[in-house]
């Protein structure tokens, strides 16, 4: 940003702190705003993928927030959405093919689900609800934040289902051998698909009774 | 023949799209509050994944695939292209919603109306980037088997929205602890129906 707005604005105002650590808690995009539920699921068996998974996102949600904030004066409103769905596809393939290359193991992993970052909601939603209406800067902020909150939900199922489900972090054994000894059994629930689901309404449910002004009216 | 029948039932119940790979999660959480609505989202899915998955395998086979431009040319037998199949994929759904909404317009104004606005909110379901995605990673052999594929993943689809609709409208008579209400039960609902279509992935076909 130029010194002007510097002038004009701290960088970092209350408004744009707000921007960047609202997503996090209280306008979480996975647990409030129900957006990008599809691929956060799919890959939460194990940490790495997730945080992997993470990464690309916030980088693909961030970048295309700051691009679509810079276009938005000259996009037709007409032809918006196909012009949104180019910047993210060209991300998206940028993406795959730096992981293909540097993290190969786990890009075999996360298989369809790196190319489906392009259907993920929170992208696109971000970028109609904020991107279209906002200078670069906080457009920039609001997409870093709203990533680091689907992260944070990514990391934290992801942490449950791989301590429960396979006794490891990070495929590193923390459950000690002794437990075992006694009798302890790693759940084999939580590697199933179907677990994914029921820890993010455990996660909400938590979530609400702390916050009780996020409870649901109906 | 029955290889294809295998393929349309796998689809719909073993390899189903919500329980098992939760894709198009966002509007089956979002349109689910009553039958109606969702009943006319899962036929419009139903539709546009018959009709794009050929239509992707097609281009798969024909443009992106390593060595697939052979048939124009030998020279072009070299070039590989498949790093543009996002891209592609894309973009064809994006115009097949578009064309597909056009025809229903024209010929059945009734199912048009029916609709609405859920047909052009397609293009950015993940169900249907998916189903491509799919075909894509299991090489299926030729166009009648993806066609069967594309279906049976939207029959299974639109089978799941119907499901979790009738039970979030018998729900709302139920004393659900309150920060569990709407969004939550809803998630854990799907979960348990989750474990229950797991039970059909001990069939082998």
């Amino acid at each position: 940003m130029s010194a002007e707005n510097l002038e004009r604005e701290p960088l970092f105002s209350a408004k744009n702190k707000k921007l960047l650590l609202g997503p996090i808690n209280k306008d979480n995009p996975i647990t409030i705003q129900v957006l990008g539920i599809c691929s956060a699921l799919a890959v939460t068996v194990k940490l790495e993928p997730a945080v992997v998974m993470a990464i690309s996102v916030t980088v693909v949600i961030a970048v295309s927030n700051l691009v679509i904030s810079l276009l938005r004066n000259t996009i037709p409103p007409r032809i918006r959405i196909i012009v949104q769905l180019v910047v993210i596809a060209a991300l998206v393939i940028l993406v795959d093919q730096f992981l293909k290359a540097y993290v190969y193991d786990v890009s075999k992993q996360l298989s369809v689900f790196v190319g489906l970052i392009i259907t993920n909601c929170i992208i696109m939603g971000r970028l109609e609800a904020f991107a279209m209406a906002n200078k670069p800067w906080p457009s920039l902020l609001d997409g870093i934040g709203n990533g680091i909150g689907y992260g944070i939900i990514l990391i934290i199922i992801a942490f449950f289902r791989e301590l429960l489900g396979s006794g490891t972090i990070w495929g590193i054994h923390v459950i000690p051998k002794f437990l075992y000894d006694f009798g302890y059994v790693n759940n084999g629930m939580m590697i199933l698909p179907p677990m994914a689901l029921i820890t993010v309404g455990i996660i909400i449910w938590v979530q609400r009774s702390r916050n009780r002004e996020l409870i649901e009216k109906n | 023949m029955q290889e294809l029948f295998n393929i349309f039932i796998k689809g719909i119940f073993i390899e189903n799209m919500i329980f098992a790979y939760f894709l198009g999660m966002c509007s089956y959480l979002a349109v689910s509050r009553t039958v109606k609505t969702s009943a006319g989202l899962g036929i419009a899915v139903v539709f546009v994944l018959g009709i794009t998955v050929p239509v992707d395998y097609l281009i798969n086979k024909y443009l992106l695939l390593p060595g697939a431009l052979s048939w124009v040319s030998p020279s072009f037998a070299s070039i590989d292209l498949s790093f543009l199949s996002f891209i592609i994929f894309i973009a064809v759904i994006a115009s097949m919603v578009q064309l597909v909404e056009m025809v229903i317009e024209k010929f059945s104004p009734t199912l048009y109306t029916s609709l609405g606005i859920f047909l052009p909110l397609i293009a950015v379901n993940c169900a249907i980037l998916g189903g491509s995605l799919f075909m894509q990673e299991r090489d299926y052999l030729n166009v009648t088997e993806a066609t069967m594929f594309g279906l049976g993943s939207g029959v299974g689809w639109y089978l799941a929205i119907v499901a979790i609709a009738a039970i979030r409208e018998k729900i709302r008579y139920s004393n659900v602890p309150a920060p569990l209400r709407g969004l939550g039960i809803t998630f854990i609902i799907t979960g348990l129906m989750g474990i229950a279509f797991m039970s059909f992935m001990g069939i082998k076909l």
